[in-house]
């Protein structure tokens, strides 16, 4: 079974400072990979660099079984990035929002998919409102419709549900689960338990640039989770 | 086919947030006729201003009213780090290049159509020949590929605004010298088959710089 | 290149730089006889357009390993280039300098439009800019990607920027005359004259390769001390 997402020995360094020594994992289709570590520990960089955003310095990515030299057309259509900054423009409208990337991405039935969109994430009311007017919840709704729009096969996350309330939280979660169970792969990078614990299947904590551990977390709950990783950090601070 | 549909929609992009927000082409458009002012005053106030100081202040001012436009070029970028959505995205990166430097290019034709009757009035000369129409777009479209390009990498540095100017003003003046130049020989300053040279040497800056975006713009905006 | 010891080679182009120039100076001062119309300010011209040809050899050079940065991406190339346009910024000052100072006694002015000092001026504004982009950068590989760029821009636009201003003084001679008094040979030049002239453009190019190869020794080292430091931090967090 071919992995839909591949990492090999990613190292990455700015300067002289490394970020990221040795790092591989692999995702298949439909799981949930989350990545999750302290500040610093790289999660972020390791986002980028799957996003193809941010070239490694060593080792390679690769996407359903191919490189990314060669390939970035094909792939990056198939890739889809949710960060806590939203990749939209203040000043466009929702639906301006939207459909800008559906050009840019050439997508065929552009006006249906757009309006798929907008149900999907609650703002069909919201349509014609310029982005900047809007709560930051509504913002982070867009951007994650805006990442769905191309309906990627892997879909990136980075601390995602930044500024969302709870119940908007719940919402997104609900979303995101849903989608997964389209045989989607997901990366997620987060700080919140509860969130990884709802909707990962694999954990990897990353500590300072490096992989210290990775499990599946089948049915686990919140507070294992947590206590796991207070395990990991204690381990890594003496 | 897609490539040129691509550079289009980042341009109406580009346009369609200005037109929304208006904010930067108005003080682009009081900065320009701040600068012809201030440059008037710096010359002596006779009835006859010279006709050469037309053509300098004509291109001084635009120039640096449109440093103006050029950062707020990828400021719209930064915001919410959309360039990282446009990155993503399937496109050739220069097209993120070419999408831009035409608005940018728009922006320049809008102030000088601003700028040319407002300086023609104050010089006492009629400035509405064919010709300097051709002078200025292939003067705006250079300094706009050029300044373009240079805000791709301003844009990441901490002090932005201080550095665009310092980048862009030594690389800028064979075009400018052309563009003074030819307008000063359109209207009558020059000698005849001078304007020749000099629309040559706008063309050709203009070239240069499509060529360059085609090959560095994406060793500028990748990391 | 060993780095830590110094090169026997290089021992030898510093020697072999110090001894030149004293002796390109005698030859100037001394043994190239008295120009005619100019007089002894002259004698400047000898290291004038050394000093020209040394600026845009650092700026070729800069360039050059600007392109082989943006190609291989290894940081050797991009302390060269930082080496080519910080040594090219002195030679370029002296040269502006100079080309100054025999102005003013000849046509009574501290600056002449030719478009060769002009250019050079503007070079330095370049060089200027470029040392400017790389203090505002702080990610290294960003700092030396755009360095380079901006390195190849400038280095287009240069001879651009010459042509414009000979095109533009050949239409509109200037009120100082027949620019181009500056140029080599428009002048007879004695034989002695060429000697002295040949010698001093050897004796700056062999100070250049001097001061270039320590400025590249001193940035290889900072390199070096710089991914030590780096390195010593990481091992002292991990413990």
């Amino acid at each position: 079974m071919s992995a839909v997402i591949q990492a090999v020995e990613i190292g990455k360094y700015f300067g002289s400072k490394k970020a990221l020594k040795g790092l591989s994992f692999a995702a298949q289709a439909g799981e949930t990979v989350a990545l999750m570590g302290m500040n610093g520990a790289g999660k972020t960089t390791l986002i980028n660099i799957l996003a193809t955003l941010l070239s490694a310095d060593e080792g390679e990515v690769k996407y359903f079984g191919q490189p990314f030299k060669g390939n970035e057309t094909e792939i990056r259509r198939r890739l889809g990035l949710v960060s806590h900054q939203l990749l939209l423009y203040a000043d466009l409208t929702v639906e301006e929002n939207l459909r800008f990337y559906t050009r840019l991405y050439t997508l065929p039935n552009a006006e249906q998919r757009i309006g798929e969109v907008v149900d999907l994430v609650g703002l069909a009311r919201q349509r014609n409102q310029v982005l900047h007017t809007l709560s930051r919840g509504m913002q982070q709704r867009l951007a994650i419709g805006r990442a769905l729009l191309h309906d990627p096969a892997i879909l990136l996350l980075d601390e995602p549900f930044t500024g969302l309330d709870q119940f908007m939280v719940g919402r997104m979660l609900d979303l995101l689960q849903n989608i997964a169970g389209q045989e989607k792969t997901i990366i997620m990078a987060s700080h919140n338990f509860k969130e990884v614990a709802a909707l990962a299947t694999h954990v990897l904590f990353l500590h300072r640039g490096a992989c210290v551990d990775a499990f599946t977390v089948a049915g686990i709950d919140e507070r294992s989770l947590a206590d796991r990783y207070q395990k990991m950090a204690s381990r890594g601070e003496s | 086919m897609s490539y040129f549909l691509a550079v289009w929609e980042i341009f109406l992009k580009d346009l369609r947030s200005e037109r929304r927000s208006r904010e930067m082409l108005s003080s682009m458009l009081v900065f320009v006729l701040l600068a012809v002012v201030i440059f008037i005053f710096s010359f002596e106030l006779n009835a006859n201003l010279q006709k050469e100081a037309f053509a300098g202040t004509l291109w001084v001012s635009l120039c640096f009213a449109g440093t103006l436009g050029l950062a707020r070029s990828f400021g719209l970028e930064r915001e919410n780090n959309a360039l990282a959505g446009l990155l993503m995205s399937p496109l050739d990166r220069s097209a993120i290049y070419f999408g831009k430097a035409l608005a940018n290019w728009v922006f320049m034709l809008l102030l000088s159509i601003l700028l040319v009757p407002t300086a023609g009035f104050f010089f006492n000369l009629n400035p509405f020949h064919w010709v300097l129409l051709g002078v200025i777009l292939l003067g705006t479209l250079g300094y706009s590929l050029c300044g373009t390009f240079l805000s791709a990498i301003t844009a990441r540095l901490h002090n932005r605004e201080l550095f665009l100017p310092i980048l862009l003003f030594p690389v800028i003046i064979p075009l400018l010298i052309a563009a003074i130049r030819a307008t000063g020989a359109v209207l009558g300053g020059g000698v005849v088959g001078e304007l020749g040279t000099w629309l040559l040497m706008l063309a050709g800056y203009d070239i240069l710089f499509i060529a360059i975006g085609l090959m560095l713009f994406d060793t500028v905006i990748s990391d | 290149m060993n780095k830590r010891s110094f090169p026997r080679l290089l021992l030898a182009f510093d020697l072999l730089a110090g001894i030149c120039l004293v002796v390109a100076t005698w030859m100037a001062l001394v043994y190239a006889p008295r120009e005619i119309s100019m007089g002894d300010v002259q004698r400047l011209f000898y290291f004038h357009v050394a000093t020209a040809w040394t600026g845009m050899l650092g700026y070729f050079l800069a360039v050059i390993a600007g392109i082989a940065f943006l190609r291989t991406r290894r940081f050797f190339w991009d302390v060269a280039s930082l080496a080519g346009v910080e040594i090219g910024l002195v030679f370029t000052a002296l040269c502006v300098i100079s080309g100054s100072i025999w102005a003013r006694p000849i046509w009574n002015t501290w600056w002449t439009w030719d478009p060769r000092l002009t250019t050079a001026f503007i070079m330095e504004l370049i060089y200027a800019a470029y040392l400017l982009l790389r203090r505002g950068v702080e990610d290294p590989n960003q700092r030396a990607r755009f360095s380079a760029v901006y390195a190849i821009i400038g280095f287009i636009t240069v001879p651009l920027t010459f042509f414009s201003i000979r095109i533009f003084r050949t239409i509109h001679p200037v009120i100082f005359g027949s620019a181009s008094a500056m140029g080599t040979g428009l002048f007879e030049m004695s034989p002695r004259m060429l000697q002295t002239f040949l010698f001093s453009l050897f004796t700056f190019t062999v100070l250049f390769i001097s001061f270039y190869w320590h400025r590249l020794r001193l940035g290889l080292r900072e390199q070096d001390r710089d991914e030590r430091l780096a390195r010593q931090a990481q091992l002292e967090e991990e413990e």
